[in-house]
């Protein structure tokens, strides 16, 4: 008998395929069914690969049959559409690549692959994962399960949707500013961001070359260890993963008991402005953490404010040399022109929406001759300060606790005319992208238009396993994280 | 007025790595079909990533070694950004700030070619601002009304290197390429094939009243597929500038492109379109460091380099100087020649070795032999040598053995033993020969007596014919020498 998909964690769907209460062919068409459903309202994801994944399943059910067990083998799981996969179109959100299949899989994906999971689609995102709403899609925006008037958070909201509505039991996300804990919060499932080099970036399309990270939707803090566990590690493709071992994720779930652990709590995270029953709902949280034996200290991250304006002259700069390749000359969108610069203006002005537009100009501009120094290269030894703030004050305590957000998920169109208003919904997550840390995003309750809230939880670079660690604590107490639409 | 020139000069060297410089994909593409040499990395694909070539960076270092220059072992990538089809990712993964080699120097031996080897010969020093690596671009082709661009090319491994303006004649410019052609190729690290776009060279130059200081407008010479087109280029342009500036006309900042069927330039753009390359560091490498093990196991493969070489072999070996270019243009063939040599040799081994090499050996190679193939061994040719200096055969012998030698791979002695082909050396068995060849031409002997002493060949052709050429020249000489004037005396 086939499980309620809405609430079915990788866990448990892989107890059901372990027993044979149900096949992988048979999960994979459920999910596929309410796929079918669901999707056209949430427009959660932008492909989805019935065939494929049938394959897949069949082939995790001989693998089940021959006696074989894995933490992934036969579990659907979906795919940001920035991750790319061998046959499977994957656009980047844009239209530049609307028709592109790309020859190979990503490392994360043959890696997932290899471990039997079943790919049921790729995911909606935010142009090149540039916004913090999915209404930057070239394919449309993608609607919040909890209230279909509102953003799902971006850029990973196709994925946050996609686990919130049960169209899969878990997904890939990308954060290179806060685009999977921002659609975790948002959609009240848990995020995972790991630290830069923890994952491979070979097959990511890139927009912040130096702050992309690949990252992890669940349903609990114990689902996204699973997934991590297959998916991190070093990669001789990328020479900015790390070549370091990788912790058991699962075995660092300890339970409950948290004494001895130091929690740190920034001033500057809670500032004027933020939501009150969000500010409310996190101090809950973090009072959870303390009644399970944790310690709470204030702590300060000076440089907070840098940060956005940092990472709007970096992660720009960046992406004007990542979105060069895209000139029709190769693959992807192209618009005959008279001659080849023509080509060229045509094919990018009629490819790239308005926000990357927007952000490539921005880059070019920080870096051109004359500007150079007093934009990118100042934005570099800024970078510096943040990332020091971060080392001191993880010389204190062993995690940082904050919102998300400021909010809850917005209505969709209402940051739209408002860049830096979009821009400031990841006020509280991009400095981590700037320092290299990593941290979960948690669901901690219900504001009361019951749209979720998320509790962040920092750890230090390569620190995955504490900040599990913490969320699976206070998870294992606490019933946010099962709330469903 | 009198002009000089100043010429400063950007050459690209390709590296003869097995892999590409970012990606697994083989760097020797040359011939093959178009794209077939390619993957996600090099073709710029979405979500592709670089990784980092080892051996390309030591070979870069080695040739920073060569030309003495500075190492910087902490270094790093940048990106250089601009359009053009051939450049799969809008930007070249490159150095800038901080060149893996910088501030060295190279010295030449320059000869004015035009009038033959040792006509002109000066030394003279040229300094290298920098040399840094770099990936190669594809390679558009135009083809009609379309454009066809082939990414074999692309992420080949690239050291650029650029000299101080300190070239002053198309003469140094020939030189300086030819040294730095000889360089690569000691070391073993390209091919620095022009013809195939191995070394490609762009040099810059200026004329200016000679005297002056100040440096005048620059111009910068491309499609430049040969040495001899280097050369020739430039003096052009010397004899065009020359001819505008005394004409009373400027000289405008252009790039010009070389049409080698018809020896001139022809201006391609105009430099005002600037670029702006928006240089920052590739987010996708780490920075380099190359510490001190590193660098010392690259030292290690640094050899004697062509120059120094020619130089040794003169002033130790006596060779000339042309004998000394011609077994130094390759590290294989100077190797060839110090082996067949010997230790320490003296100057007449080293000179029949050498006369050996550019002679016989380079005569018998013409077919299309490589050196690596060649059967005989140069232990082999220096052991004739001994044959010879011992008289056991003579020269025109020797000529046959060695051929048979280079056929077969046999040793000089198995031949000479196999074929009887030993001198004769001795004097009583020569002198019956001799008496032998006049009672056999008493009308020739008659004559010479009368005083044809031009028939005196004929009597050593049919002496040696009677010793099937195994007479000892010398002595059957001085043997018919004596018997014919002696028998006049009577």
């Amino acid at each position: 008998m086939l499980p309620d998909l809405s609430t079915l964690t990788v866990h448990a769907a892989r107890e059901g395929l372990r027993s044979r209460a149900f096949s992988a062919v048979a999960l994979t068409q459920a999910f596929l069914d309410r796929i079918t459903a669901l999707n056209p309202t949430l427009n959660a994801y932008l492909t989805v690969d019935a065939d494929g994944a049938l394959a897949m399943a069949t082939a995790a059910d001989a693998r089940i049959v021959a006696g074989e067990d894995g933490p992934l083998l036969g579990v659907p799981i979906a795919l940001k559409d920035v991750l790319v996969t061998r046959g499977v179109r994957t656009t980047a959100g844009s239209k530049i690549l609307a028709d592109y299949v790309p020859v190979w899989d990503a490392t994360v994906v043959a890696r997932l692959r290899a471990a039997g999971a079943v790919f049921l689609g790729k995911t909606n995102t935010d142009e090149f994962a540039m916004g913090s709403s999915t209404e930057n899609s070239a394919f449309g925006v993608t609607r919040n399960p909890w209230a279909h008037d509102r953003v799902p958070g971006g850029s990973s909201g196709g994925s946050g949707a996609a686990v919130a509505a049960g169209l899969c039991c878990a997904a890939l996300g990308t954060d290179t500013g806060g685009s999977v804990r921002l659609p975790a919060a948002f959609c009240g499932v848990t995020g995972l961001k790991n630290s830069y080099g923890r994952v491979s970036r070979y097959g990511l399309i890139a927009f912040g070359s130096s702050l992309d990270s690949i990252g992890i939707l669940a349903r609990d803090a114990r689902d996204a260890a699973s997934i991590n566990a297959v998916i991190a590690g070093h990669d001789p493709q990328d020479a900015t993963s790390l070549d370091a071992p990788v912790p058991d994720y699962t075995a660092a779930l300890t339970g409950p008991d948290l004494r001895g652990l130091r929690i740190g709590v920034p001033r500057e995270y809670f500032i004027e402005g933020i939501q009150p029953e969000v500010e409310a709902a996190v101090r809950a949280a973090i009072d959870g953490l303390v009644a399970l034996g944790a310690t709470c200290h204030e702590v300060s991250l000076p440089n907070t404010s840098l940060g956005l304006p940092v990472y709007y002259l970096i992660a720009p700069a960046e992406a004007s040399a990542n979105l060069a390749r895209f000139d029709g000359v190769k693959y992807g969108l192209r618009i005959e022109g008279d001659g080849l610069e023509s080509m060229m203006r045509e094919t990018r002005g009629a490819g790239f929406g308005p926000e990357v537009k927007r952000r490539i100009m921005l880059g070019t501009y920080a870096l051109s001759a004359g500007y150079h120094d007093a934009y990118y290269t100042r934005a570099q030894r800024a970078r510096t300060l943040i990332k020091r703030d971060f080392d001191h004050a993880f010389e204190h305590v062993d995690v940082i606790a904050s919102p998300v957000a400021p909010g809850t998920a917005f209505r969709i169109g209402e940051h739209v005319d408002d860049p830096l208003q979009m821009y400031l919904e990841d006020v509280f997550t991009i400095n981590m992208n700037l320092a290299g840390i990593c941290g979960v995003s948690v669901p901690c309750g219900l504001d009361s238009n019951r749209l979720p809230i998320g509790l962040q939880l920092m750890a230090p670079a390569f620190g995955e396993a504490i900040a599990l660690r913490v969320a699976d604590a206070y998870q294992r107490v606490t019933a946010h994280h099962l709330q469903r639409p | 007025m009198e002009y000089e020139v100043v010429i400063g000069m950007e050459m690209h060297v390709e590296l003869n790595t097995t892999s590409k410089m970012f990606c697994a994909c083989p760097a020797r593409f040359f011939g093959a079909e178009p794209n077939t040499q390619t993957c996600p990395t090099c073709l710029g694909m979405p979500g592709a990533l670089p990784t980092l070539n080892r051996r390309a960076i030591e070979d870069t270092v080695l040739l920073g070694m060569a030309l003495n220059c500075q190492i910087n072992t902490h270094t790093f990538w940048e990106r250089k950004s601009y359009w053009y089809p051939d450049l799969p990712k809008g930007y070249q993964i490159t150095q800038y700030e901080y060149p893996m080699c910088h501030d060295g120097a190279i010295d030449l031996d320059v000869r004015d070619l035009s009038n033959g080897w040792n006509d002109v010969s000066y030394a003279k020093r040229v300094r290298i601002r920098r040399a840094h690596l770099e990936e190669d671009t594809g390679k558009l082709t135009h083809a009609g009304d379309v454009s066809l661009v082939d990414y074999n090319r692309s992420g080949v491994p690239l050291v650029e290197i650029v000299t101080e303006p300190d070239i002053f004649s198309a003469h140094e410019a020939y030189a300086y390429l030819s040294a730095i052609q000889d360089i690569v190729r000691y070391l073993g690290i390209g091919t620095a094939d022009m013809e195939k776009g191995a070394l490609r060279c762009e040099p810059n130059l200026s004329l200016r009243p000679r005297g002056s200081s100040a440096f005048g407008t620059k111009v910068e010479i491309k499609n430049l597929n040969s040495l001899r087109a280097v050369r020739d280029s430039i003096a052009f342009e010397i004899e065009r500038q020359t001819a505008l500036l005394n004409a009373g006309g400027r000289v405008r900042q252009v790039t010009l492109g070389w049409d080698d069927a018809r020896g001139v330039t022809v201006e391609q753009r105009s430099k005002e379109d600037a670029h702006d390359y928006r240089y920052f560091p590739e987010p996708d490498l780490p920075p380099l460091d190359i510490d001190a093990a590193w660098l010392g196991e690259i030292r290690s493969r640094l050899i004697e380099l062509p120059l120094d070489k020619a130089r040794r072999y003169q002033s130790a070996l006596g060779l000339s100087a042309y004998d000394a270019a011609v077994l130094t243009s390759d590290p294989a063939i100077a190797a060839w020649f110090e082996r067949a040599a010997g230790p320490s040799p003296t100057p007449a081994r080293v000179k029949a070795a050498a006369n050996w090499i550019s002679t016989d050996l380079f005569r018998l190679m013409k077919g299309g032999v490589a050196l690596a193939d060649v059967k005989v061994q140069p232990e082999q040719l220096g052991e004739l040598i001994d044959l010879v200096d011992a008289k056991t055969v003579n020269i025109s012998t020797a000529r046959s053995v060695f051929e048979e030698m280079f056929a077969s791979g046999q040793s000089a002695g198995a031949i000479v033993a196999a074929k009887g082909l030993g001198q004769i050396n001795d004097v009583a068995t020569l002198s019956t020969v001799v008496d032998g060849v006049l009672a056999a031409s008493p009308s020739q002997v008659a004559q010479y007596r009368a005083g044809q002493e031009k028939l005196f060949g004929y009597f050593v052709g049919q002496a040696m014919k009677a010793t099937q050429g195994k007479g000892n020249a010398q002595v059957l000489n001085t043997l018919l020498r004596r018997a014919l004037g002696a028998a006049s005396q009577t």
